[in-house]
């Protein structure tokens, strides 16, 4: 099917272009974007955990959210999808201001997310578990419930569908099996099908490879990489570059709550800031040389200038080169 | 040792009047920990507000027994909100403390001198279950085999297996519907519920209201029959007696509670009896028990089955093992 194909590529090649001419800087505007956040903070007691002053999300596209542990990644998801509450900011989906809006009506907005941690619903069964993702059905309200021809014809449409999804997922041999039975890979394929029961324009996936068998890995990127085909946007938080790189039509970096750098991939990846956020400004040394220089007071300096306030930054550097040298 | 006469004492237990009230409260309980995961350690409230509902509007008030019923099942509605309001958008621990402190706040308020010109007192309130004996269609004993029901016991009975089956009915058309599916799904992750657009605080509160009332069904049949409302019968054991008899007969089954209210009434019973006979008898020696013992060892030998029954079947009677299985890995 070179259709199939065609259009397969076109998709990301319309969501590179449109991409092309955004400055590479943190907080730049996209020519069509889907989610826009503004100054979004949340303290957890004196820590500032999330502090992003300006992003936005591409329609159509798959960012990643990138970053190190700690940076903030998953609590920025948690607020933007309602699942907590921040201190201050505002942001808007598709033009509608979510701030303060309840979980279960930015599903419904068209937002869905998954989780790090799984969230199979064990004791159901896969298919039912995928019934549940359906949205607007008759049969959830508790007085139609009593009354199975109210609902009859719109469930026999959902599990249609259901099925449908789970044979693109490779599930339909599980159908009738417990969620709870599944491997950890396999559920995370059920959760993502199941956020697609609810008809979302925006999927939000959290860490969609942690703790995935490296052989699911591959089938897990085409299935996020189908979802823009579908016309679908993704954001999702990873912390595997490389995995990034494969797929990822724009990048956003986080550390330490603040979004550090934004690009497509190539650029974000060589970016320096990126690097040492990653790997820490002293990647390349060994721990026995960061104690020596501690003892030695160099590290202080080295710290201080890096803060900003002392010229004498070039000095210590060079002091370290010279000890790594003499090794 | 009569045993044709134990059994047939005993098997008057299995159809009784507690098994009955246990069995609906038991049913509310399954709707709230069994489906949805809420821990409502204050079934006990629920049936007493329901007993209450039909004593003071009668007996206190004068009106109309009709009203009474309304008014008791209106109360456990309202009772319900005011529990789930502020504790079900918590972590479950919560709505457990609360419901529990709940249904003791309901007795001693019940049982209070300061409240004595409505609810009675310590010693409850009378003489409001007229009206409903009035109703009874039966006018002469039922005999069946060895069996023989007075009227009075007959109509309660009729009146309250056919609240269970009503309750049951309506439990089993929920749970296989996609109303009872969202619960299921609360029960398992709230978090992930609420991702597919769910308005989980709603249902938790369906849940909580609906599984009350069935709680206040109970404690009206219970009332009716004893002709009293006694605030001491509804104390915490109440509810535990319930849990009991839910986890017994098997959590998120359908079938489950009736058929552990009705194993364990007839335990209850065939368990005081043998013992009874055989002391008697002297099977057993007098400095080991006798017969004024057999009231705590029947709850000692129960105590023990629930035991062996979590060690070996811990999915209940009707459960399905593979269920449990699950929570292992």
């Amino acid at each position: 099917m070179p259709d199939d194909n065609l259009s397969l590529t076109a998709k990301r090649e319309a969501a590179v272009t449109a991409l092309a001419d955004v400055p590479r800087e943190p907080g730049a505007k996209k020519p069509d974007p889907i989610l826009v956040a503004d100054d979004v903070k949340r303290h957890f007691g004196g820590l500032l955990a999330v502090d992003v002053d300006h992003v936005e999300v591409q329609r159509g596209s798959i960012t990643a959210l990138i970053g190190p542990n700690g940076a903030g990644k998953t609590t920025f998801f948690n607020l933007l999808t309602g699942f907590d509450r921040p201190n201050s900011g505002s942001w808007t989906f598709n033009g509608r201001s979510l701030h303060g809006t309840p979980p279960f009506k930015v599903a419904r907005a068209g937002m869905v997310r998954t989780f790090q941690l799984t969230k199979a619903l064990s004791k159901l069964t896969v298919i039912e578990n995928m019934r549940l993702g359906a949205t607007q059905q008759k049969g959830e309200s508790f007085w139609r419930a009593m009354l199975p021809f109210t609902w009859r014809s719109q469930e026999d449409a959902i599990t249609q569908r259901a099925e449908e999804l789970l044979a693109r997922f490779k599930l339909d041999t599980k159908r009738d099996d417990f969620a709870g039975s599944l491997s950890g890979g396999q559920r995370k394929l059920l959760e993502m099908a199941r956020a697609l029961m609810v008809e979302p324009e925006l999927v939000m996936l959290d860490e969609p490879m942690a703790g995935v068998n490296p052989a699911l890995t591959q089938s897990l990127l085409e299935h996020v990489s189908n979802l823009r085909e579908q016309g679908m946007t993704v954001l999702f938080v990873e912390h595997d570059m490389d995995m990034v790189r494969d797929i990822a039509d724009w990048v956003v970096v986080m550390g330490q709550g603040k979004i550090l750098a934004e690009g497509p991939p190539e650029t974000v990846m060589s970016d320096p800031r990126v690097v040492d956020a990653y790997l820490g400004a002293h990647h390349d040394q060994s721990l026995a040389e960061l104690e020596e220089q501690l003892e030695t007071g160099t590290l202080a300096e080295e710290v201080a200038a890096e803060l900003g306030q002392e010229p004498a930054e070039t000095v210590a550097v060079e002091r370290t080169g010279e000890t790594k040298d003499g090794r | 040792m009569d045993w044709g006469n134990i059994l047939e004492l005993s098997l008057r237990e299995l159809i009784g009047v507690q098994a009955i009230v246990f069995a609906l409260a038991a049913i509310g309980i399954n709707v709230q920990f069994g489906y949805t995961g809420l821990l409502n350690f204050g079934q006990a409230a629920f049936a007493a507000v329901g007993g209450y509902g039909i004593a003071v509007i009668v007996t206190t008030y004068d009106m109309s027994f009709w009203l009474g019923l309304v008014v008791g099942i209106v109360g456990a509605i309202v009772l319900a909100l005011l529990l789930g309001i502020p504790t079900l958008r918590l972590r479950a621990d919560y709505l457990a403390i609360v419901t529990i402190a709940a249904s003791e706040i309901v007795r001693l308020v019940g049982r209070s001198a300061w409240g004595r010109d409505v609810f009675g007192g310590s010693d409850g309130i009378t003489g409001f279950s007229n009206a409903f004996y009035d109703l009874n269609p039966f006018t002469e004993p039922f005999e069946f085999g060895p069996f023989q029901f007075r009227e009075r016991v007959l109509w309660v009975l009729v009146v309250g297996w056919v609240l269970v089956a009503v309750c049951t009915l309506v439990v089993w058309l929920l749970m296989r519907s996609p109303w009872g599916r969202v619960l299921k799904g609360i029960r398992e992750d709230e978090d992930a519920v609420r991702s597919l657009g769910k308005n989980v605080y709603a249902y938790k509160m369906q849940s909580l209201v609906l599984g009350g009332v069935i709680g206040a069904l109970a404690g009206m049949v219970y009332s009716l029959f004893q002709g009293a409302m006694q605030p001491d019968v509804y104390a915490t054991n109440f509810t535990f007696f319930a849990y009991a008899i839910l986890i017994l007969g098997g959590a998120a089954t359908v079938f489950g509670p009736v058929l552990g209210a009705a194993i364990v009434w007839f335990a209850f019973q065939f368990i005081d009896l043998a013992l009874r006979g055989a002391i008697q008898q002297e099977y057993i020696p007098s400095w080991l028990m006798d017969a004024n013992d057999t009231g705590a060892v029947r709850f000692m030998l129960t105590g023990i089955v629930l035991v062996l029954l979590l060690v070996f079947r811990p999915q209940g009677i009707l459960g399905d093992r593979r269920e449990i299985a699950l929570d292992a890995r």
